[in-house]
């Protein structure tokens, strides 16, 4: 499921902030965001265990004041593993947001400028990309390919670039018909240097707000894909394959196949609310109908 | 509402029809791992063919019992020229294929020849190259002349490749198998289940069993719940995960742990540096901790270790498990001496089973403790089979080898081992020549010592076969010694 | 309108043919060698070879390919590499349990998510409005397979109300074979239900602000006969539109929940067959699924233009 934010977006207010800190989606998103990002960066410096490390002895221990979350089937600490499965997860799915925008971006503010035979084929582009089951792609992808996080945030952002090129043309083609675009014409400036200067600054919210929708969606891919074995590969854990070993173990140590989705939703929705409370603010019509 | 009564009904007439059956039962569900890709013995090396097929659908000249000895099949009895080089089946009269076809000489002389032609699929064609020509001498006697004395020959004859089949069906048994055996092939709904009934006229004893099904249940996490609810009867090689000790605790059940031909270990490439060098393979042989490699190989920690290449139950076996201990101060001293104090960087390409998935992590783990990084790469079957199998594109790789006494694969040329040792292939070599099981016995000895000492590879574990099953059910077999699931003597207690 | 419907067949034409040529040339990269894994381990190079030329394996790219998109066009999807039998006859098989499921899981969600969202547009802003947009927030985060997990750790593993998975097949009969599509189906009917509670939402929402809802609310026309004839028929568009869409992602987006469950369905067919490298089966019913998204998207557009006469010019 993909949700465009495709509606035109006047010039940011400058008291952004101010209205944003007083959104609750906002507020609420922010921190969640906050929380699992800082968890992710703590585990570049420090977690409680070392992950790499095994000690088959301590395996599938309860929560407990030395292991708050437990440890798995090879006695690692869950709540080591799922700090730096926050960063696998956030890397993967920005990386392919990075993708997605980067190569979707110029795509759909060239067709917007050149329009004609441009337009018409990049949108059957996006067509073709659009009718392809996403995730079944992402699978065949990672293998054909071989499980790695390159292949998957590969996997992954192929399917943000029609998104981000969909979004920045739509944007890009109410601006262009502006006066202030029409002026920025007349004073002889190309169509390069106006999308430069004058689109991609004005639909920058939308893309924000589209970012952050792809972000979330990108955590839960990576998710459903390390769960199928062709995420991110041990012994670098990932919230997915926590839950794929968890579920064999369901019976004997439930706790373990808790956590990890909890990481997941936790992430997921503080990442969704973020986007909410950026586009409210941003978008007054929006505003009114949430 | 008028639906959900009907709905109601059904599933209380469901309920009543399976305690009716359960007074005189006959059918039995039986869970399995992996789906076979078809069901034709003689032309796939899958173990899952013969998990069906064997013994109940096809029949061969000799079969395998359930303590790995030769019985007789379809030949009820042989006779050996004095030089080892003629066998003289004489075959049982009045066996008809399930096509309602007779089964005679002509049909051994055809499968025979099929297997071993230059254009046969068969994935076990070693098995038949020692024979010479195959004779039929009439409608229930069958000569076959080998060029060389083979002391397995009957042995050979009774694996699932050596099966007997029709002319007729020989091209369509891959979907719908029709051989001579006590049950025939009904039905194969391709992802979830194939259905075996039982055959009219069957020639030998008479089978127990009416109705039988495999349902292909790939996982632990699947198959638990499976067996706890009774949806499956029977699971002979369970993944039971970490859940063994709740099942084993059910009376309801009885759970078999026994031995298979899995020999699993951690193959290395040893034609490439640094493989090439024995101080580093022993480095990493004294680097392996048998039993944390168990104790997480995803397999209820259960499996014996290994020091060679040789299935534990076998009488010929010699324990060589202290040959390298766990000592890591000697591997890192071994290190040393062959230049690589800091360790290395290398690769750990690791096929789907669990033993491989979860052992690997356990493995890499240890390695890194005397400094060796390895990387873990998982491939899926077909990626394996050609990277590391075919390409020997690898350094490092985890499998069993499931095959009854393959120690002969070390001699082999260009296998994936890149292993090669002229005293090993004399041994072989003589092995092969030789019957006397005095003599075989020594020999095989004496080539797992080789094989201990230069530890090719880094040997872990004998695959363990846990079978579950209800405890009402009798005749299954414990051990695996090739891949079976053998129905002949099943049946459920009154 | 015949323009705009000539348009949008031949948009849908061209998708496909692209399509296949995107699908072709991926599976054709594919590495690992079908006839050695059917072979297995200690088969012999020639015995490979000759399975190999057995399934044509050796001929150039293009005549394959060629051949396969002629065969597509007469729905003739192959012969699987693994299983030996026709991809067609593997279709139907998996058919049988994906299109209950995802009609189960369809059902579920908007018998769940209208309802929701018509409440929560009409009392927007209120207790109950933020309550169950916070659900359905909730609801969208869930990684269906966790929520899967979940649910047969309560009813299957504690409480052994269902199966924790398998399909025993509609042989067994229909309560079994209905009861072991319980859990796959509300655990995909969850995120379903949450993104279409929402869009269900603001579609009504958009609707009651326009005039003539005001105009029939002034008149005095009772509440629920101008939120449920009126508001609910116009907000119906978008809404179909999601509803479409999500019954195409159903039919393969099943993949990791059909892997959850072991049921053998369509995705589940798909992603044995990309692990054991049955390209046939990969690329035909990739193609399937892609000519499926396709023909819906098709029907979304030509309902709008039924639905909208000004669509009909525009582009």
């Amino acid at each position: 499921m993909t949700i465009i934010a495709d509606e035109p977006v006047p010039e940011p207010q400058p008291a952004f902030l101010a209205l944003a800190l007083r959104n609750r989606s906002f507020v609420v998103g922010a921190l969640l965001t906050l929380f699992v990002a800082g968890m992710a960066l703590l585990s570049v410096f420090w977690t409680p265990y070392d992950v790499t490390k095994l000690v088959v002895a301590d395996r599938m221990l309860p929560p407990s004041s030395a292991h708050w979350l437990g440890t798995d089937q090879f006695g690692r600490d869950v709540l080591s593993m799922i700090m730096v499965g926050a960063r696998a997860s956030i890397a993967v799915a920005l990386a392919a947001v990075v993708i997605g925008m980067g190569i979707g971006v110029p795509l759909g503010c060239w067709a917007a400028a050149r329009g004609g035979i441009v337009d018409e084929v990049l949108m059957r582009f996006n067509d073709v990309v659009f009718a392809f089951p996403a995730l079944v792609m992402a699978i065949l992808i990672t293998a054909i390919f071989g499980p790695s996080a390159i292949n998957a945030i590969i996997a992954i952002g192929i399917f943000n670039i029609p998104v981000f090129a969909r979004v920045a043309r739509a944007g890009a083609l109410a601006i262009w018909p502006r006066e202030f675009i029409l002026a920025a014409r007349a004073a002889g400036k190309g169509k390069a240097r106006i999308t430069a200067e004058h689109i991609l600054p004005n639909i920058a919210n939308q893309l924000l707000v589209q970012g952050t929708i792809q972000f979330a969606l990108g955590v839960l891919a990576e998710a459903g894909l390390s769960y199928v074995g062709l995420g991110v590969q041990p012994p670098m854990p990932s919230w997915g394959r926590m839950l794929f070993d968890a579920q064999t173990r369901m019976m004997v140590a439930p706790t373990l196949a808790l956590f990890p989705g909890l990481a997941i939703v936790i992430t997921v929705l503080g990442l969704n609310l973020l986007g909410d409370g950026i586009s409210d603010v941003i978008d007054p019509k929006l505003r009114r109908q949430r | 509402m008028k639906s959900w009564k009907t709905i109601l009904v059904a599933a209380a007439l469901a309920l009543a029809s399976s305690t009716a059956a359960m007074a005189a039962r006959s059918d039995l569900v039986l869970g399995m791992v992996l789906e076979p890709p078809h069901l034709d013995p003689t032309a796939g090396a899958a173990a899952a063919i013969r998990e069906v097929v064997y013994a109940n659908v096809f029949e061969g000249l000799t079969r395998i019992g359930p303590k790995g000895e030769v019985l007789p099949a379809l030949a009820e009895s042989w006779t050996v020229s004095d030089d080892g080089k003629v066998y003289t089946f004489k075959l049982h009269s009045g066996v008809k294929f399930h096509d309602g076809s007779d089964f005679s000489a002509d049909d051994v002389k055809f499968s025979l020849d099929r297997a071993r032609a230059p254009d046969s699929t068969n994935a076990q064609k070693g098995l038949f190259e020692a024979i010479d020509t195959v004779e039929v001498v009439d409608p229930t006697t069958v000569r076959v002349t080998l060029k060389h004395p083979q002391g397995s020959f009957l042995y050979n004859m009774g694996w699932g490749d050596a099966v007997i089949v029709s002319p007729k069906t020989a091209d369509t048994n891959k979907e719908k198998p029709i051989g001579t055996g006590p049950f025939k092939f009904d039905s194969w709904a391709r992802g979830s289940s194939i259905k075996l009934v039982k055959a009219d006229n069957y020639w030998g004893e008479p089978v127990y069993l009416d109705k039988v099904e495999f349902r292909i249940i790939p996982d632990a996490s699947a198959a638990v719940p499976a067996i706890l609810s009774g949806d499956v009867q029977a699971f002979p090689n369970m993944p039971v995960g970490d859940s063994l000790p709740q099942i084993q605790s059910d009376p309801r059940f009885k759970v078999v742990v026994g031995s298979t031909e899995g020999e699993t270990i951690l193959a290395m490439n040893n034609k490439k540096p640094p493989f090439d060098d024995l101080k580093v393979r022993q480095a990493i042989s004294h680097a392996l901790n048998r039993d944390e490699i168990i104790a997480g190989n995803g397999m209820g920690g259960l499996g014996t270790p290994i020091g060679s290449h040789f299935a534990p139950h076998n009488p010929a076996y010699i324990d060589l498990t202290g040959t390298y201990p766990h000592d890591l101060e000697k591997a890192k001293e071994l290190l040393k001496e062959a230049g690589l104090e800091n360790g290395f960087k290398t690769t750990l390409k690791l096929p789907p089973p669990p033993y491989a998935r979860d052992g690997g992590q356990v493995i890499a783990s240890e390695l890194r403790e005397i400094g060796i990084d390895a990387e873990i790469i998982p491939l899926e079957w077909a990626d394996w089979l050609k990277q590391v199998f075919t390409d020997k594109d690898y350094d490092m790789t985890i499998v069993s080898h499931t095959e009854p006494n393959d120690i002969d694969i070390y001699a082999r040329k260009d296998y994936y081992f890149n292993y090669s040792n002229p005293d090993f292939d004399k041994v072989i070599e003589e092995l092969n020549l030789t019957s006397d099981e005095a003599k075989r016995k020594e020999l095989y000895g004496e080539a797992q010592k080789i094989l201990a000492k230069d530890a090719p590879v880094g040997f872990l574990f004998e695959l363990p076969k846990i079978g579950v099953w209800d405890a009402k059910l009798e005749g299954l077999w414990d051990n695996a010694p090739i891949p079976a699931n053998d129905l002949t003597k099943v049946k459920w207690a009154d | 309108m015949t323009a705009y419907l000539t348009k949008r067949l031949l948009i849908a034409v061209v998708t496909l043919a692209l399509a296949s040529v995107v699908v072709f040339s991926m599976i054709e990269i594919v590495p690992g060698d079908p006839a050695r894994l059917m072979l297995g381990m200690n088969a012999t190079a020639d015995a490979v070879q000759a399975l190999r030329d057995q399934m044509g394996l050796d001929q150039p790219l293009l005549v394959r390919y060629v051949e396969w998109v002629s065969r597509l066009l007469t729905f003739d999807l192959g012969k699987s590499y693994t299983y030996n039998v026709p991809v067609r006859d593997l279709v139907m098989e998996r058919l049988v349990v994906s299109l209950p499921l995802a009609i189960m899981a369809l059902a579920l969600s908007t018998l769940i998510a209208i309802p929701v969202g018509i409440f929560s547009a009409e009392r927007r802003g209120r207790m109950a409005d933020t309550i169950s947009m916070g659900a359905a927030q909730i609801g969208v985060a869930v990684p269906n397979f966790w929520f899967a997990l979940l649910l047969i750790y309560v009813f299957a593993v504690w409480l052994r109300m269902v199966p924790a998975g398998g399909f025993p097949g509609w042989s067994a009969g229909v309560w079994p074979a209905l009861k072991s599509l319980i859990l796959p189906a509300i655990a995909l009917a969850l995120p379903q239900a949450a993104i279409l509670s929402r869009v269900t939402r603001s579609a009504m929402l958009e609707v009651l602000g326009e005039d003539y809802i005001r105009t029939a609310r002034a008149k005095g026309m009772p509440r629920n006969v101008v939120l449920w004839h009126h508001a609910l028929r116009n907000a119906l568009i978008p809404v179909l539109t999601i509803l479409g869409l999500q019954f195409a992602f159903l039919l393969a987006g099943t993949i990791i929940i059909e892997n959850v469950f072991y049921l053998p369905g369509l995705g589940r067919l798909i992603f044995q067959a990309i692990t054991q490298r049955d390209l046939i089966v990969v690329e035909s019913v990739v193609m399937l699924l892609v000519a499926v998204v396709v023909l819906v998207n098709l029907l979304v557009d030509i309902s709008y233009a039924v639905v909208d006469p000004r669509l009909r010019t525009r582009r």
